[in-house]
């Protein structure tokens, strides 16, 4: 999500879906309500009268750095921890009162917490144990559920003799084969090496797609939520400050921490000067230039925002473009080669350092640019956001 | 206290290729630090076993060491007459008062190591869940005793069980009871006085091994549909095996050989084979037979449970 | 789950009052007017002046802890030369019957101990006229011997606990072998064997089986004589004996978790 994207992406969202999301059905029937809840332990309030809807097959994931209560949040839906106050429905059952085990609801662990004294096969059938399943059935669904997750011809190996990949997914077969409604995954891919942590990524939708579980998923790795999500929540202090698609939650942030927290941003601070009815001027001194945003919130005249433009949507080029609007000048402080794209550091006149990041199209592109050289960064109009908040 | 969860530590010790090694060519100097340590246990550990063996063979004597020299010189006829006697193993077999005693000891230990192990869980269990500072008070609660004297500890539960004691009075004074219950001088007492001795033996070992498990795995349990009391069956009591075995073994072992408990808390039908050996030396001074009861005892009980742990010690590290 | 933490807090409350609840009504009694355990006879220190002219007791704690002293130092010695050896001297011949010997005599009943010391130190009387009767010498051979194996498992442990890279360091930098061991093991190693020092000095002290084996007449120590007084009833001497050694042991454990937090908090602090 670093490289540059076409350009009108307000537009092929909405055309690319052939049937409307159920979030945006309106008096769609969440799967899952969470009504103004809060969690407080002692002074420390780590969830803060949060209130959303989940609906049914969505894949939802909830982002957040660390102490930012998504942890807490996803502990209330399993029922390790109750809520302060508030109410969390699932398929319209109030959960208050209703203890782990006997929640439709099943967890997959960050440290995936498979029992050491229990072989893979055990492991996996324990859930269906507890509930009386008669035993050719389980060995029956547990041979299916291993088989799904392609660890068919380990089941009788035990967890500490598996790779860090197996026992991810040993633990995704204990939590499904339970086939609860709702799957809770705490950091599902975080012990994984990046490789794996990629292959395994699709590996989780085509699951999920599969079994038509309803899916939420708690991390700190915006492109793992960015990769996985049919909607992200940013959580931020105990509250979810933005809930979107991931392609909305990168191009459109609503505030400056959505923005900062996923993917790099240059932040210029400037004053509104004119609320045009296709743009807003801004003036900035610290891009020492006025700015043009042609879309996004409706402001005030004179009043103090934030034009956050990302670092891959700028054009570096040593001579003046034609372009007039948001074009600013400056000097390459530092380059990184970075393989598939570069990545500039630029110093304006000001002091203020600007990020561009710019992909590597042919192999002597990253020779095209040197340290000290005078360049010119333009944007277009609809390629920055201003952000009020 | 390392020294209570001393089973794990000594199977610990792996021996790796170090960065000593080179000492090697500085050959005297690492032959020294070697020898001392291995001679002084060789004089004053291992010779001592043979000593007792070879003393088991002989005859009780009324000399000075009261015992017969299995080595006898006859000059004149230029003899040398070798005599063992094994009449003090068969008489083991014969006086079912030592197969008693042997089996008896076996038994109480037995009795208080289950009574330990039952006492010392929940205690262990609390220490491993407490957060940090609390859990080093709790552990060093645990532990505290253990560095007061062991004799005195013993002598604080006389003052318990007596027939006019506390546990009486109070009983009496409460009306649950109207006639003093007889508890000291008996096997309950000794029970009592194992338990007590031994409860940080067990309670360290648990400690350990139940701190070692991720309660995640229980919050796992109870997500896939257990209730507390089937996840602490089913996965916390598995968990803790190690440790359950390294506690009673700890627990198991001295107790069998106790002494100063029976004699102080135990009845005179409390029969225990450390008391037995004793009484043996000191009352009877039939130096040979008490030899002969401590080579069985070594033979039968200690030795079957060092081979078992170190069987164990070596699986571990595999 | 409420309900299980109230069930497991009673349980543990109920075994740390199994623990405590006897040295406390033994600390009560040692202040007790009346010689009777059940009769309150109102507070009075009058055990404790009994207790310090009891010339016995006395004599026999002064042998006790000269007696630990000198155990436990030379079995500081000896144990951490075999706890260093079995940790860092890698394999060598006759290294299993070496730990065999080290960790058996902490699981050895102490009345096989005490008998084969007791026949070693007779039966080398007669062939080398040494040890000549048997006395605070024997005890204190005896006693180090025991105690030695506790010290080398707890510095095999500390050293096998231990980064072996800070001696490669310090080879590195051209310490040889033996200035290796003095100014970098043997100061990494020191908690380890001021703990067993405590613990030797602890054990020795309470020693009563291994002792009565191995000393001579008129050799008394204290265990021993508190052995043959409470084997006749109770005594309120030896109350008060107790009390004050229960005080000097837990001032020196808070004192020593005080010294170890300090260090702790010490060693969280840079940064």
């Amino acid at each position: 999500m670093t490289s540059s994207q076409p350009i009108d992406l307000q537009n092929s969202t909405i055309a690319s879906a052939s049937q409307q999301p159920l979030w945006k059905q309106e008096g769609a029937e969440p799967f899952l309500r969470i009504e103004n809840v809060t969690k407080k332990f002692d002074d420390f309030t780590a969830v803060d009268n949060i209130s959303l809807d989940i609906y049914k097959n969505e894949l939802f994931c909830l982002l957040g750095g660390s102490g930012s209560g998504k942890s807490t949040l996803l502990r209330m839906l399993a029922g390790f921890e109750s809520p302060t106050s508030g109410r969390i429905l699932i398929d319209g059952i109030d959960m208050a009162g209703i203890q782990p085990w006997n929640r439709p609801v099943n967890m997959m662990f960050q440290s995936y917490a498979l029992f050491p004294h229990l072989s893979v096969a055990d492991n996996v059938a324990f859930g269906l144990k507890r509930e009386g399943v008669s035993r050719s059935e389980v060995k029956q669904r547990v041979a299916q559920m291993l088989d799904m997750v392609q660890l068919g011809h380990l089941g009788k190996r035990k967890p500490h003799q598996l790779s860090g990949g197996q026992r991810q997914r040993v633990a995704l077969a204990r939590a499904l084969i339970k086939r609860p409604k709702l799957l809770l995954l705490d950091e599902p891919l975080g012990a994984l090496d990046k490789k794996l942590r990629e292959e395994t990524q699709f590996e989780l939708i085509n699951i999920q797609e599969e079994l038509g579980v309803t899916f939420v998923v708690v991390t700190h790795d915006q492109e793992e939520a960015m990769t996985l999500a049919t909607r992200i929540g940013v959580m931020n202090h105990g509250v979810i400050v933005q809930t979107d698609e991931p392609h909305d939650v990168y191009e459109y942030p609503n505030s400056r921490f959505v923005a900062e927290f996923i993917g790099s941003v240059n932040l210029f601070e400037g004053k509104v000067i004119e609320d045009e009815p296709d743009r807003v001027r801004i003036e900035s001194p610290e891009a020492g230039a006025t700015l043009y945003v042609n879309h996004g919130i409706s402001c005030a005249p004179e009043q103090i925002v934030h034009v956050a433009v990302r670092p891959e949507k700028i054009k570096i080029s040593h001579n003046r473009p034609q372009q007039q609007d948001n074009c600013i000048q400056g000097e390459i402080e530092d380059i990184a080669y970075m393989g598939s794209l570069s990545v500039f550091r630029v110093r304006l006149p000001n002091g203020k350092e600007v990020r561009v990041t710019q992909p590597n199209f042919t192999r002597s592109m990253g020779d095209r640019f040197t340290w000290n050289d005078k360049v010119f960064l333009c944007w277009d109009e609809e390629s920055s956001v201003v952000l009020t908040a | 206290m390392s020294i209570l969860s001393r089973a794990a530590l000594i199977h610990d010790a792996s021996s790796r290729m170090t960065k000593y090694d080179f000492i090697r060519r500085v050959n005297w100097g690492k032959t020294a630090v070697v020898a001392v340590p291995a001679l002084w246990l060789a004089v004053f550990f291992f010779i001592p076993f043979l000593v007792v063996f070879k003393i088991s063979l002989s005859e009780a004597a009324i000399a000075v060491p009261p015992y017969s020299a299995l080595l006898e010189w006859d000059l004149e006829e230029a003899y040398l007459t070798l005599k063992l006697n094994i009449g003090n193993y068969l008489y083991l077999l014969e006086d079912a008062f030592y197969l008693d005693a042997y089996l008896s000891s076996i038994r109480i230990a037995a009795v208080s190591t289950f009574y330990t192990l039952i006492l010392a869980f929940p205690i262990a269990y609390m220490i491993a869940r407490a957060e940090g500072g609390k859990r080093a008070l709790l552990l060093a609660l645990v532990i505290l005793p253990f560095w007061t004297s062991f004799l005195l500890r013993v002598y604080a539960w006389m003052g318990f069980l007596k027939k006019n004691g506390i546990v009486n009075e109070f009983l009496m004074a409460t009306g649950i009871i109207d006639q003093p219950l007889v508890m000291l001088q008996t096997d309950f007492a000794v029970y009592i006085g194992i338990v007590y001795t031994y409860l940080p033996f067990m309670v360290l070992p648990l400690y350990s091994a139940l701190e070692k498990m991720d309660m995640t795995l229980l919050e796992a349990a109870e997500d896939l549909g257990c209730r507390p009391i089937q996840s602490f069956f089913l996965i916390t009591l598995p968990l803790a095996v190690p440790g359950i075995i390294a506690g009673c073994l700890l627990v198991f072992i001295p107790a069998v050989g106790e002494f100063v408990i029976p004699a102080l808390l135990g009845g005179s039908d409390t029969l225990m084979i450390g008391r037995v050996l004793w009484d043996e030396f000191f009352l009877n001074r039939d130096w040979p037979m008490a030899s002969a009861v401590a080579i069985v005892m070594l033979i039968v009980l200690v030795l079957p449970i060092m081979l078992i742990r170190n069987g164990q010690g070596k699986e571990e590290t595999v | 789950m409420k309900r299980r933490s109230i069930f497991l807090n009673v349980s543990a409350g109920f075994g740390f009052l199994f623990l405590y609840a006897p040295i406390i009504a033994l600390i009560i009694y040692s202040f007790n007017k009346s010689k009777l355990v059940t009769v309150w006879g109102g507070w009075s220190l009058k055990w404790y002046a009994e207790l310090m002219q009891n010339e016995q007791i006395i004599n026999a704690a002064l042998l006790s802890l000269k007696i630990a002293f000198i155990s436990a130092s030379l079995a500081v010695v000896l144990g951490t030369m075999a706890g260093f050896v079995l940790s860092r001297f890698g394999p060598f011949r006759g290294k299993m019957i070496l730990s065999g010997w080290i960790t058996a005599p902490l699981v050895m009943p102490e009345v096989i101990t005490g008998l084969s010391l007791l026949l070693l130190f007779v039966a080398m009387e007669g062939m080398f006229g040494w040890p000549s009767g048997r006395g605070t010498g024997t005890i204190i051979i005896a006693h180090t011997t025991f105690c030695m194996a506790y010290v080398a498992v707890i510095v095999q442990a500390r050293l096998s606990s231990m980064d072996e890279t800070l001696e490669e360091a310090a080879m590195d930098l051209g310490a040889k072998p033996s200035s290796l061991f003095f100014l970098v093991t043997l100061p990494l190693i020191a908690p380890a064997i001021i703990s067993g020092w405590l613990l030797s000095f602890t054990l020795s002290l309470d020693d009563l089986v291994i002792a009565s084996f191995v000393s001579g007449p008129g050799n008394s120590t204290l265990p021993m004589v508190i052995f043959s007084k409470v084997r006749l009833g109770v005594t309120p001497e030896v109350n008060a004996l107790a009390t004050l050694m229960i005080a000097v042991v837990a001032i020196g454990v808070i004192a020593a978790m005080f010294q170890m937090r300090r260090q702790a908090r010490l060693l969280a602090k840079p940064e």
